[in-house]
């Protein structure tokens, strides 16, 4: 008797292939066939009409309605404000300042999530201590021979950078601080803090600008009056930091015990543990919860458009107000929600990504 | 504390305004050397950012038009964008000179506020735009329409009213946005939009097809939007309600930002008495003599300003109605200057 093992068959067609990834995930009995086949009828008869209008009879460029000839979306009405929408009022030989200032950000925010850049030390002490100083003298001017630029006349996009980084960037220190001082045991920093997070986590945001829009005015005299923008970037950061006081608060208490015990052990002051034990340990846990705020806070910048500051949606309502385009909202919003999304997106792509290098699960 | 921060922030508020009335806001403008002009985020026509960003509307010029008397440059304007909500802040605080954003003139307004008013640069007054297939010539043969009206705004409220009164009977249909509005006007769900007349003619635009809807002769509400100043500064006052007089002057005698060197050697007495070369020139107004000449030269007169924001030179095609002069027909009067 001789055994002899048949050659491998290949797998059924119909489980391999194209085919059979659809008849697994898509029509795998006849339930989940009707319902396949509903969604793509649905599907295809909305999504149909969406992209013929946004795409196929679209016009791109023109000087002035009439360029919409094709009955689609008139993205003309973007693209012919596109400077507009980006710098805002700003004059436009100042232009360059803007790029400068963000492209100058941008290249010190990729070298540092660049995994093996040298130097990371010092381009962090870079970005948060000296580029403030150049960012401020390159957007505001007023010294080496750059003109001054009013706030009024900042916006559009880079307006709601400047707000949402500054926001962002600023209340991180002030949100670690408040988060170890509502752990902390001495009494009356404890108390501060409580009171401080609980106060700026009751009151919505709308209100804060409110109330640095409207109040404050009406309480200082005109020669110490306050730079709009900044009463409402005062107003974002006070707001912001207790937020995040509460989530750096969240990954403080996931520290175990023994972490504490273990710094207390070696002999090491508060300020060293938290800075060489617990912190570095605590912001790894809590980066969802970190981006999570400041993705939140990416979209709340444009609450600021109630108090008649021109953030990226702010002027592009203001645009459909003008006589000559009338009509073009639709375009407008499906612009402003595209610029949104690509930044939260991006920044929720990053956070992935860093949780997986920094191998948080322990 | 929080008691003693209050009462900090009353000294210093009353300390401020006390200051701002010895001064004058008239001395503080041509020391500063530019207004500060308090305008709506984006209004069609009366104050909105063009593609180069620079603003422009009816509102808009009043300002350029106070620039021009005070300064004699009607580009020195600085335009602070508010809402509704905060722009009698802003005048009170002293943050903004005028307030020259679409707002209406009442009782409360004037006389609680602290504010003053300083002349009607439009009379506004809520009015209907219907399709025209539906044949109607009055908004008196509207009864029993379906009417798109925009929630939360007044104009409900008058539309009940001016029903009741003329006894007719009609539906409401609510949209949240003016763009929804539209829509609901263009999808047949009513007969006519109710809103203020100024809007409509926006509204109008932004239909498919403009040419299809009429906006009707008739107003049943009123709404005279003009600039606002602070109380107590008659100076300032003076000069923002003589500079919107001088633009109607300048209309009523012809004289145009085209014509106005020519007029300067025109023999009529009223033209050399609004050009500053007879009569009480800058004097009294604490202005140069050529004020008003520099307003109709720089900015234009009040008709030529109609016509290029709002009137039949913009998209807009707002009809000068009950904002024709008064030998026109209209409301727009302005007293003699002698």
């Amino acid at each position: 008797m001789k055994y002899e093992l048949q050659p491998m068959l290949p797998a059924p067609s119909s489980t391999t292939g194209l085919l059979g990834w659809l008849k697994r995930n898509l029509f795998s009995n006849v339930k989940n066939s009707i319902a396949t086949l509903l969604i793509g009828y649905f599907l295809i008869t909305l999504l149909g009409p969406a992209l013929q209008w946004a795409f196929i009879d679209s016009d791109w460029f023109g000087d002035s309605p009439a360029a919409c000839t094709s009955g689609g979306a008139c993205w003309a009405f973007i693209t012919n404000r596109m400077d507009q929408f980006m710098y805002g009022f700003y004059p436009e030989t100042g232009y360059w300042r803007i790029n400068a200032t963000l492209f100058l950000f941008a290249a010190a925010v990729t070298w540092m999530v660049i995994e093996k850049t040298p130097y990371k030390g010092y381009v962090a002490f870079f970005t948060l201590f000296i580029y403030p100083i150049i960012g401020f003298y390159l957007l505001y001017g007023g010294s080496f021979g750059l003109e001054v630029v009013d706030t009024h006349k900042w916006g559009g996009l880079s307006l709601t950078l400047v707000l949402a980084v500054i926001g962002i960037v600023a209340a991180m220190p002030f949100g670690i601080l408040l988060a170890l001082g509502r752990r902390s045991e001495m009494p009356i920093v404890k108390a501060f803090s409580v009171i401080y997070i609980e106060f700026w986590r009751g009151v919505p945001l709308i209100t804060v600008l409110f109330m640095a829009s409207v109040m404050l005015p009406l309480f200082v005299s005109e020669e110490i009056t306050f730079d709009k923008l900044l009463r409402a970037l005062i107003g974002i950061i006070l707001f912001q930091s207790a937020y995040m006081a509460e989530v750096i608060r969240g990954g403080l208490q996931a520290i175990p015990k023994g972490q504490y015990e273990a710094a207390d052990a070696l002999g090491l002051t508060y300020w060293k543990s938290m800075l060489l034990i617990i912190m570095p340990q605590a912001l790894k846990l809590m980066i969802p919860g970190i981006v999570n705020t400041f993705i939140a806070l990416f979209k709340d910048t444009s609450l600021v458009l109630i108090i008649g500051l021109f953030d990226i949606l702010a002027i592009v309502q203001s645009a459909n107000s003008d006589t000559d385009w009338l009509g073009y909202s639709t375009e407008g919003y499906i612009f402003v929600a595209f610029v949104f999304w690509i930044f939260c997106f991006g920044m929720s792509r990053y956070s992935q990504n860093l949780e997986k290098r920094l191998k948080t699960g322990y | 504390m929080m008691k003693k921060t209050l009462m900090t922030a009353a000294v210093l508020a009353a300390s401020f305004s006390g200051q701002a009335m010895a001064e004058g806001t008239l001395n503080i403008v041509k020391e500063r050397g530019v207004v500060q002009c308090g305008v709506t985020t984006g209004l069609a026509g009366f104050s909105n950012p063009d593609e180069k960003g620079q603003w422009a509307g009816l509102d808009v010029d009043v300002c350029r038009a106070v620039a021009a008397a005070t300064l004699g440059d009607a580009t020195k304007v600085k335009f602070i964008p508010l809402t509704a909500k905060e722009r009698f802040t802003a005048l009170q605080s002293g943050e903004i000179d005028i307030l020259s954003r679409n707002t209406t003139w009442t009782q409360t307004r004037d006389t609680q506020l602290g504010l003053n008013f300083a002349g009607v640069n439009y009379y506004d007054g809520q009015g209907f735009m219907v399709s025209k297939k539906l044949g109607v010539k009055s908004a008196k043969e509207l009864d029993g329409a379906a009417f798109c009206i925009q929630a939360g705004t007044t104009t409900e409220l008058n539309l009940a009213d001016y029903f009741r009164m003329n006894g007719m009977s009609y539906s409401p249909v609510v949209f949240d946005t003016s763009d929804q509005t539209v829509k609901g006007f263009e999808a047949g769900r009513c007969d006519a939009i109710t809103s203020d007349q100024s809007q409509l003619y926006a509204l109008r635009i932004k239909l498919v097809d403009p040419e299809a809807a009429m906006v009707l002769p008739e107003v049943i509400s009123k709404e005279p939007l003009g600039p606002v100043v602070r109380q107590g500064d008659d100076e300032w006052f003076n000069v923002v309600k003589w500079t919107h007089n001088a633009m109607l002057n300048a209309e009523e005698m012809g004289v145009t930002s085209a014509n106005t060197d020519e007029m300067l050697k025109s023999a009529n007495p009223n033209v050399r008495r609004l050009l500053g070369l007879e009569g009480p020139k800058g004097t009294g107004l604490n202005l140069n003599d050529d004020w008003a000449y520099q307003i109709i030269k720089q900015v234009g007169n009040y008709g030529e300003v109609f016509d290029r924001n709002v009137g039949k030179d913009s998209p807009l095609q707002v009809s000068r109605g009950i904002n024709a002069l008064w030998s026109d027909g209209g409301l727009q009067y302005a007293p003699p200057m002698r």
